[in-house]
Formats: structure tokens, sequence, C-alpha cells
């Protein structure tokens, strides 16, 4: 299989390969870049500088292992394009953290970071300023969501290119909700304490992670706590979270955890509700689309309690509502191209060469809509007309989410906020027995030390 | 020069053998350098007391002086005095992870020693398969930690643990027991694992101390009418009680820095009831980038480990002394 995609891919990279000269020539002629790739593919040859270099490239374990596969592929092309040796390298999302602080203090390491949710922020210090290629992308493929822009803008500047979204919906059983009365997926977030509950009675629990893991246990605890009216900070910046709508958050939370959750979830990381989902464990999870990806893929195998395959019986829907409305958090991705690298140039310009429509074209049509683009111009492309219909929700996702550290800026505060997991424990802290107030006031606590 | 030596037989009458030189100068200044005790012992240290410097000294240096300093990840900080001690002790997930690392380090321990010691007792015996059996126990110690660990987390895994099914199936119970998604289930989880992993180590250094024990005494005690108990508290845990001591003083020292094992079972979690001293730090210093505090909530070890390794050692020299 792996094979037989090297060899489509290698065969279709030689047919756009030209319209990709043909782009980048168009883009230099623009005055976006008059040097860059467009001059390398002038020239016929890999510039002097990046002979025998190597770029290395850090980027999380996509939950789509095709994903992972195909910028491999790509790498070994970017490598001829730029006569230097690119060289991903996959490590668990959690663990990314630690590996940008071990090498910005240490001065050395990989050449560009993946930079997830806000993170630019807090390692402005350590980022090079890639303004001009965002200008580039911008140019060539529409504004940024609102999420990417702000997640990656950091004092005026542009510190990450902004690459996707990976949208959470929640994804459910349609049999299993039908069985229970809910021909719709509920609209409130009441609606699906009561479903949860009857759900749970039969067996089926509703599984959600309230643990230290970096997206599904953010982007089900931001929302929830703004769905209720709930906020960390004012606009102001200023801790604002001891309020009635964050108590009424919790309130809700424990109950739901108690009536409608497998209450394993305390424990679970980001692969913990896949694997429940795809066991028939659960009813119900808010995930990106790697559940229904998954289980598309491996249908001959992964099969409902009727022997059929479990991809039909799965459908996606956003976030329920709360009094303060219907907002989700999606996890925003970019790449960083780090300060202490000895390859800034040669690093740009292969950002410029990944992101670029063509190849970018490519891996997000093996993404198949788990990772939608930082821009609304991929919401046009022809993927979405051709995928399967429970994953056309995907397509326009990103429109209402939030960022961190809401009301305020996602600042570096915001991203400390969200290291220490504050907002996900004050609901952990909920749902192990803790009065809704105690738990807020300790969130207060802690966010204060950090706001203010 | 060569000279022809006199053999006692005639046959080794020819044989000629060099002798040295007659000295016609004083030693050389690296032949007395070299015999100066005081010069040749400061040369044999040097590499030790370079590899220490670098790898002990300078490492501990920077950490005191980030402890006391508002560095993080990209920021140079400045000097703040022990402003971060102050606030790690305010900080109540601190605290939480200074009491569960007291509580895992204590029962951990008792557990290693009292399981390691039986079956150190049990290995001294002489029984068929002896040797495969000792070398079978070293197991846990030697697989690396993270992966023991990880085949730990699947077997206690929220949604998928083999022990749940198991004692669901043996009707032990009726509802999953919440191994790592409970912080008291969760710790217990670690201790189980931490004494799994640490247990060989107890077993094999008692085991070895129990080897130099001369059967004789255990011999001249059942003549003398001690049964089993007395034979082990009279004779065997008295002269086993050095070593014994400098067992747990490792023990305790590795146990109370623990770090991966907490890291890959339950990373804290949940609601960070399983934090050690060592995580927290990790988590503060490394994944949030607040290097200053991260150094100071890890340099909290310090002290109590000194207290527990001074008075151990003090009263092993007691021992020794009496």
């Amino acid at each position: 299989m792996a094979t037989r995609e090297d060899d489509s891919s290698s065969e279709a990279s030689r047919a756009p390969g030209v319209s990709r000269r043909t782009f980048l020539a168009g883009s230099a002629a623009a005055g976006v870049a008059a040097t860059g790739l467009a001059g390398i593919l002038a020239a016929g040859r890999a510039p002097a500088f990046a002979q025998g270099t190597r770029l290395n490239i850090v980027r999380w374990v996509d939950f789509i292992p095709a994903c992972d596969v195909e910028l491999k592929r790509q790498a070994g092309d970017a490598s001829k394009a730029l006569g230097a040796e690119v060289v991903f390298e996959f490590i668990n999302a959690n663990d990314i953290q630690a590996r940008i602080t071990a090498a910005m203090q240490s001065g050395s390491g990989p050449d560009i970071m993946h930079m997830l949710h806000n993170w630019p922020h807090l390692y402005a210090n350590g980022l090079v300023d890639v303004s001009d290629l965002v200008e580039w992308q911008v140019k060539e493929q529409g504004a940024l969501y609102g999420q990417s822009e702000q997640y990656t803008k950091v004092g005026g500047k542009f510190l990450a290119l902004p690459h996707g979204i990976v949208p959470g919906l929640i994804a459910y059983r349609k049999s299993w909700f039908d069985e229970v009365g809910a021909t719709t997926f509920p609209k409130t977030y009441d609606d699906l304490r009561q479903v949860g509950a009857k759900l749970k009675k039969k067996g089926h629990p509703y599984g959600q992670t309230l643990g230290h893991t970096f997206g599904d246990a953010p982007s089900w605890a931001y929302p929830l706590l703004w769905n209720f009216g709930g906020m960390e900070t004012d606009k102001n910046g200023k801790t604002a979270i001891d309020s009635k709508g964050a108590v009424e958050a919790v309130k809700f939370m424990n109950a739901f955890w108690k009536e409608a959750c497998d209450e394993g979830g305390l424990a679970w990381d980001d692969t913990n509700n896949n694997r429940a989902f795809l066991g028939g464990e659960i009813s119900g999870t808010l995930n990106g689309a790697s559940i229904y990806i998954a289980a598309k893929r491996g249908q001959e195998k992964i099969k409902d309690d009727k022997g059929e395959p479990m991809v039909r019986d799965i459908q996606h829907a956003r976030l329920p509502a709360g009094p303060g409305g219907s907002t989700s958090y999606h996890t925003a991705f970019a790449h960083g191209v780090m300060k202490y690298g000895k390859n800034q140039k040669l690093a740009k310009d292969f950002l410029k060469w990944l992101h670029g429509k063509d190849q970018y074209s490519k891996w997000f049509q093996v993404a198949e809509g788990f990772s939608v683009g930082s821009t609304k111009f991929w919401e046009q492309h022809p993927l979405w007309s051709t995928i399967d219909e429970p994953m056309k929700g995907f397509r326009t996702a990103p429109d209402n989410s939030r960022t961190m550290g809401f009301a305020g800026p996602p600042n570096a505060k915001a991203t400390e906020a969200y290291s220490k997991y504050v907002i996900v424990d004050m609901f952990a802290k909920g749902v192990q027995g803790g009065k809704p107030e105690d738990a807020v006031k300790w969130a207060a606590e802690e966010l204060k030390k950090i706001y203010g | 020069m060569k000279k022809s030596m006199a053999g006692g037989s005639g046959s080794a009458a020819g044989i000629e053998v060099a002798l040295p030189h007659p000295r016609t100068s004083g030693p050389s200044g690296f032949t007395r350098f070299l015999e100066s005790e005081r010069m040749l012992a400061g040369l044999l240290l040097t590499p030790t007391v370079v590899l220490l410097g670098l790898f002990i000294a300078y490492p501990f240096v920077i950490g005191v002086w980030l402890s006391l300093s508002s560095v993080s990840v990209g920021n140079p900080g400045e000097f703040v005095g022990l402003h971060n001690f102050i606030k790690a002790w305010n900080d109540s997930i601190f605290r939480t992870a200074f009491y569960n690392t007291f509580f895992y380090t204590f029962w951990a321990t008792i557990f290693k020693l009292a399981l390691g010691m039986w079956l150190a007792l049990l290995l001294n015996r002489h029984f068929r398969g002896k040797r495969i059996i000792r070398a079978a126990m070293l197991l846990p110690f030697i697989v690396p930690t993270v992966l023991s660990t990880f085949a730990w987390r699947w077997m206690f895994d929220p949604t998928f643990s083999v022990l749940n099914w198991l004692l669901y199936q043996t009707g032990f119970i009726t509802t999953k027991l919440p191994f790592l998604s409970d912080g008291t289930y969760g710790m217990w989880c670690a201790i189980v694992v931490n004494t799994w992993r640490g247990m060989p180590f107890f077993a094999i250094s008692l085991l070895a101390g129990l080897q130099t024990i001369s059967p004789d005494l255990q011999e001249a005690a059942s003549l003398d009418g001690a049964n089993g108990w007395h034979r082990f508290w009279h004779v065997t845990w008295p002269l086993l009680k050095p070593v014994t001591l400098v067992v747990v003083v490792f023990s305790i020292i590795q146990t109370f820095s623990d770090f991966q094992l907490i890291y890959v079972l339950t990373g804290g979690g949940p609601a960070n009831a399983t934090h050690l001293l060592a995580t927290y730090a990790y988590q503060i210093g490394v994944a949030t980038g607040l290097l200053g505090e991260g150094a100071a909530i890890s340099l909290f070890m310090l002290p109590v480990l000194f207290i527990v390794v001074w008075l151990q050692l003090r009263y092993l020299r007691r021992l020794e002394g009496a």
C-alpha cells in the first residue's frame, strides 16, 4: 500500500511540478519573493548554501498515519529541490513542548518546530519572524481564520506559519442515539445530559477525557466554560473565572459525568477515546475526524454490534449550546522556524514550498477532512464535494472557534494556563467530588498567579 | 651494556642479560612528580574530579541559579531570591506533590523491603533451578522502566484493563475498578509498579548479604532450640542490618526522585493527584517553560534527601562502631 502510494505520488509530483514552478515564478514576479524556491528552480540546481545541509522538522505523530507518510514522501521531493536533506521527526504531541524548551535553552535542535494552539506566544523569543511568508500565504490562499491569525501573530509580527486546524466535532453512534429517542443530536447541554444518561444505562456511556492531554481535554473544557457564560479572563486580560457561569459549567459537568460519562475518562489521553469508540465502548465523544477515518479505512475489521462496518453508524455534530451560546475550540497548527537554527533561510524556503497550494493540497487530500486549512480557501477544495456525508461538517467547523484566554487575548499567559491544565483540572476537580464553587475558586487562584 | 652472567649450570653460562644503566644523573622532573604521593594522587583523581564537576557540580550549580532566578524559556530572567521557593510552597499542587512524594517513597520502600527480604530468604535456600530463578527475578529491574511501565499502563487501562476483565470474569468485581482514573487508586497503582520494579534490587542485594552469614551461626541457634523466627530475628537480621540500611538509602533516593514511572503511568493525573516533585517540576519547568520555578520545585528534594541519607549513614556508623 505504502509502495503504491509512493509510486503514484512520485508520478503525480512530476506533473504538478510544472504548475509549482509556474506558481513560484509568478509569486516571485509579484515581488513576494524574488529569491527562494523560484530562484532555485530557475537556476536548475540547489544553491550552494543548501548543499550538504540537513533540515530537521519536528511534528506531532498525526492521528491519520497516512499524513505522516505523505510528508515523508514530500520530504524526498523537497530534498531534491532544495539540495538539502529534509528530515521529519514525528513525536508524541504531549512531548513537543518539552522538546521546544530543551532546544531553545540549549540553542540547538530542530530547525522547524510544530506549534500547536497559541504556543508561538510562549516561545516568541525563540522564533523567527515569518511575516513575509504569512503575507505570501494570505495572497495565495486568502485571509487566515481568526484563530490561526491570533495564535501566530505576536506583537504585530507573525512568528509561525499557520498550517491547518484540526476541528473537533462530537462523533456519535447514530443507531444508539436513535434507540433512546434522540433521532437528531441534542441541541443543548441539558439535552445531551438526559440522552447520555439513557445511553449509559444501556451500557453505552459518553466518553470524554479530563486528563492532562493536549487536544481533546481543552477542546471540551474551554467551550464548556464559555457556553455556560464563564470566561478565563476579562477583555483586559485579568482573571475573571470566579463567576456564576463557571460554577454552572462545573455543576453541569459533575452531573453529566456521573449520569452519562465513562468515568475512566479522567485518565484518558487523546488516543483513549478513539480506541474506546472504535471498540464499541462509548456512544459519543468530542474528537477530530480520526475516528471516522480509522473506521472507514479499517471497515473490514471495525464492526458494530450487528456485525456491520461501524463507519456506517457514525455521525458528527457540533457541541451543543449552553446558556452562553454555542462556541467551540479547535486545535490550530503552525510551523515555527527556530531562531537558533543555522538554516533559517532554507527553513523558510522549505515552508513556502510545503505550505504552497500544490504540496499542501496533496497532504490535505490524504487528511480526508481531519485537518482543514488555515484559510477559507480550503473550504472550496474539491475534496468536500466527494467526501462522505458525515464528514461534511468539518468543512466549516472552525468558524465558531474562540481562543484560549478568552475574553482576553491569547497571549503567553494563556499558553501558561493551558500548559498547566488549569481549566481542565477545574472540571476534573469537580467530577472527583469537589464542590463546584471550590473548584472554580481553586482555578481562580491558579489563574491569578498567571494573569494577576 | 651487556654482561655475561654465570649460571649454576654450565649450559647457562653463556646467557647474556641486560642490566640497567647506572644512574649518571638525578631522576627526571616527571619521575619526581610521580614519586610524590600527593602529586600522583592529584593526577589520578583529576579525571574523576573533572567528570564530577562537569556532570554533577555544574548542573547542580546551574540548577541552584535557575531556582533563584526568573528564567523562563527563551528569557534570561533575573535574580529573584527565594521568590520561586515561596511561590511553590504556596501552590496547592506543589503541596500535593510534596505529600505524594513522601507517601509514595514510604510505602514503596516498605513493600520493596518486605517483599525483597522474603524473596532473598527464599532464594537463599537450595532448590532445583535456583540459578534460573535468581536470574529471572532480575527481569523487572533489567527491562527499561518506560517499557515496563507502558505494559502496566495497558493493564490498568481505564477501558480495556485486563485486570478489570480478569476480576470481573472471576466474579470479584461487578463494575470496573478506576485504577488510573481515581487519585487514590492511581497512587497505589504507582506504588505497586514501583515495588514490582524495585523489589529485585532489594532481593539480590539482601541475598548477597545473606550469603556472607555463616551457616554455622544458624546451626548453633537451631541446636539451642531457636525456631525459624528467632533465628531470623536474633541471628540473620542483626548481621544483615548494615546491608539493609545501605539498600534502603539507595532505594529512598531513587524512589523520592522517581520520574519515569509516574510520567508514563499517570502523567501526574488525574487532576494532579499523583504528581511527585520530579514530575511536577518537569511540568512547570520543561512543559510550561518556567525554568526557574521548575528548578525550585526540584530543589525541594535536596534537603529532604540530605537529612534522610545523613541520619541513615549516622545510624550505620553507630552500628559498625558497636
